[in-house]
């Protein structure tokens, strides 16, 4: 509310000092960075695809074939899948204003129940990951129920969730992993997004295919869905979309179940990426996939950026890990590099932010 | 004297929108307190109150924004319970808020149709579930066409890009174009310049001309008297008396709104 109450306020000072209509004041200002400062407006994934070729094109001419190989880029592929999928999650909520700390603990744990459900009650192994699929998304209900009808902030809805969701893994799974020759040889299935498929010398699984697919559903339907025009007008400013007649509460749920499927998927995909199911894997996922998100030009406040830009964004933190790996640096590097990207990309963010009125 | 206006409207035409009794409280606070209201057919009534009469909280009431407390609501006679804005809306009631309800990174098409987006027939619109885009810009071109917005050149610029007066101006147009029985404007022009008030004031002439009847909160006493039939003094949050802009001047009306001055006995009825 003060949000568009200042934006107004500063509406009445331009409208009373332009003589005519905005449109004409606009003009007077066209210069090159103005324009650039509506194109990227209209377009926020525009920044980290050119952040992405300019990575591509520089560690090409640093490490040449090595770095610009297919199998190489096709490795930076596979070495993102997971958190591409969860930054995928990730995005949906961001958009919706809030923030989803538990990614991580959901993806594992549903990556668990999968694996223990065959492994120790042997359940069919479809039903086993039909039930882990179920329990991220309840994961995700329970959260999106404590958002939008106990009106929690999701900070801290999903802070206490990502400890909950973490000790019931660890409790359950009696820190127990699930070594990768007995899955391969008694439940395949677990490991179906480990498939790979081999052209020439690039080299891509299932759960790549499944990462970028995901990616292209999502940005249709948030694109061109009442559904996805739903979720930016509650990101954007969710008392004006309700007063719109947008059912507010349940557009958070559905994201919020979504995102939480969409993590069991990624733990699915984790079991093919590690072979094994290991409760103590995807530490990292929760800052990754923020991380994924911010430099793909997400706007934290939410409404603004889109999920194709996330994607970006996780390919950029892989070709930086890669190259910087192949280069011989310390891994230090490739933190240090992103935590320079991450402050560009919010800088940038509040930029564009600034074209409008 | 005061009944003259509203009696000739009342007795040839029943209200459109009627309220009765509404009672709404926050916490220890009485917002609207047995307060009544009505809205004939064609007219333009303002709403005037001091700050804190409990205008926003009778309209929010009238337009499903608020549950009251106790009290009924009728729209053209009959008895209507709307537990949100979209249940008004459905009966043909647009509210445009005082803080407008618009996503400002959304375009002005997504916003006109926000909530009653139109998708694509067949396989598309069914399964796929896509949004018809050129029929709901064509849509929002052809209504900002008839108020005559124009000035607004792309349909698909964000909402954000627009002035005060131009969103304004695509509010009323949303309402203009969904609101087939009843139209309720919260404070419009309260954040514009002189110029832009004015292009609001003329544009919800143009809305009362093709007979849709408006309810128009507004603490700007020169505003209500230009385009109000009548005017509604909400004091305390009860309708105080129903005024003829005709024979009360623009003091006498913020006289009986500040309670510096009592109006006539007979008032009570109305």
């Amino acid at each position: 509310m003060t949000n568009s109450d200042s934006n107004r306020s500063t509406n009445e000072s331009s409208v009373a000092s332009a003589s005519d209509t905005v449109a004409s004041f606009e003009d007077d200002r066209t210069g090159f960075i103005k324009k650039l400062q509506h194109t990227l407006h209209l377009n926020p994934s525009l920044v980290p695809l050119v952040v992405l070729l300019l990575s591509i094109a520089v560690f090409g001419l640093l490490l040449g074939t090595r770095f610009f190989s297919p199998f190489a880029l096709t490795l930076i592929l596979q070495q993102v899948q997971i958190v591409g999928i969860i930054a995928a999650a990730q995005s949906l909520i961001i958009l919706t204003a809030g923030i989803d700390l538990s990614v991580g603990a959901t993806m594992v744990l549903s990556s668990v129940v999968m694996g223990q459900f065959t492994f120790r009650y042997g359940i069919p192994v479809p039903v086993s990951i039909f039930c882990g699929l179920l329990c991220g998304m309840l994961c995700g209900m329970i959260s999106g129920m404590l958002v939008s009808r106990v009106k929690l902030p999701p900070f801290i809805v999903t802070l206490g969730m990502w400890q909950i969701v973490l000790a019931t893994n660890f409790l359950y799974s009696k820190n127990e992993t699930i070594r990768a020759q007995d899955i391969e040889t008694h439940a395949p299935l677990l490991q179906f997004f480990g498939t790979k498929i081999e052209l020439g010398g690039a080299v891509l699984t299932y759960g790549v295919v499944f990462m970028v697919l995901l990616a292209f559903v999502l940005a249709y339907a948030l694109r061109h869905t009442a559904w996805g025009r739903h979720v930016y007008a509650v990101g954007d400013d969710k008392e004006a979309a309700e007063l719109s007649g947008v059912k507010t509460g349940r557009v958070i749920l559905s994201v919020y179940m979504l995102s939480g499927l969409i993590c069991a998927f990624a733990g699915w995909a984790l079991i093919g990426r590690l072979g094994s199911v290991s409760p103590t894997a995807g530490q990292l996922s929760n800052i990754e996939s923020i991380t994924a998100v911010v430099i793909g030009g997400i706007s934290l406040f939410g409404g603004r950026g889109s999920i194709l830009g996330t994607l970006y964004g996780a390919l950029i933190v892989g070709v930086f890990t890669l190259g910087l790996r192949l280069m011989g640096a310390d891994a230090q590097w490739t933190y240090l590099l992103i935590g320079v990207l991450i402050i560009g990309a919010v800088a940038v963010d509040q930029w564009i932010r600034r074209a409008t009125v | 004297m005061m009944m003259t206006s509203t009696q000739s409207v009342g007795a040839s035409k029943a209200p459109i929108l009627q309220a009765k009794n509404l009672v709404k409280r926050f916490g220890r606070v009485t917002a609207l307190d047995h307060c009544d209201f009505e809205l004939y057919p064609g007219e333009i009534l303002a709403v005037i109150g001091d700050n804190g009469a409990g205008k926003s909280t009778l309209i929010k009431a009238i337009s499903g924004a608020l549950i009251p407390d106790a009290g009924q609501v009728y729209l053209d006679g009959e008895q209507v319970h709307f537990s949100s804005p979209l249940d008004a809306r459905k009966q043909g009631i647009e509210t445009v808020y005082q803080q407008l309800a618009m996503s400002p990174a959304l375009s002005i098409a997504d916003n006109m149709f926000m909530g009653r987006e139109l998708r694509k027939p067949g396989f598309m619109g069914q399964v796929l579930r896509q949004l018809d885009r050129p029929a709901m810009e064509s849509f929002a071109r052809e209504k900002l066409n008839e108020l005559g917005l124009m000035t607004i050149q792309n349909i698909r610029q964000p909402v954000e890009t627009l002035s005060g007066g131009q969103r304004q101006g695509v509010a009323v147009a949303r309402a203009a174009a969904f609101g087939s029985r009843v139209i309720i404007l919260d404070e419009p022009t309260a954040a514009l310049g002189v110029k832009e008030s004015r292009r609001v004031l003329e544009l919800i002439c143009e809305v009362r001309a093709r007979g849709i009847p408006i309810v128009l909160i507004s603490h700007n006493m020169p505003h209500v008297f230009e385009v109000a039939d009548r005017i509604h003094v909400h004091r305390l949050g009860k309708r105080l008396c129903v005024l003829d802009p005709a024979d009360y001047s623009m003091s006498d009306a913020v006289a009986f709104m500040t309670g510096a001055k009592e109006p006539e006995t007979d008032t009570a009825g109305v």
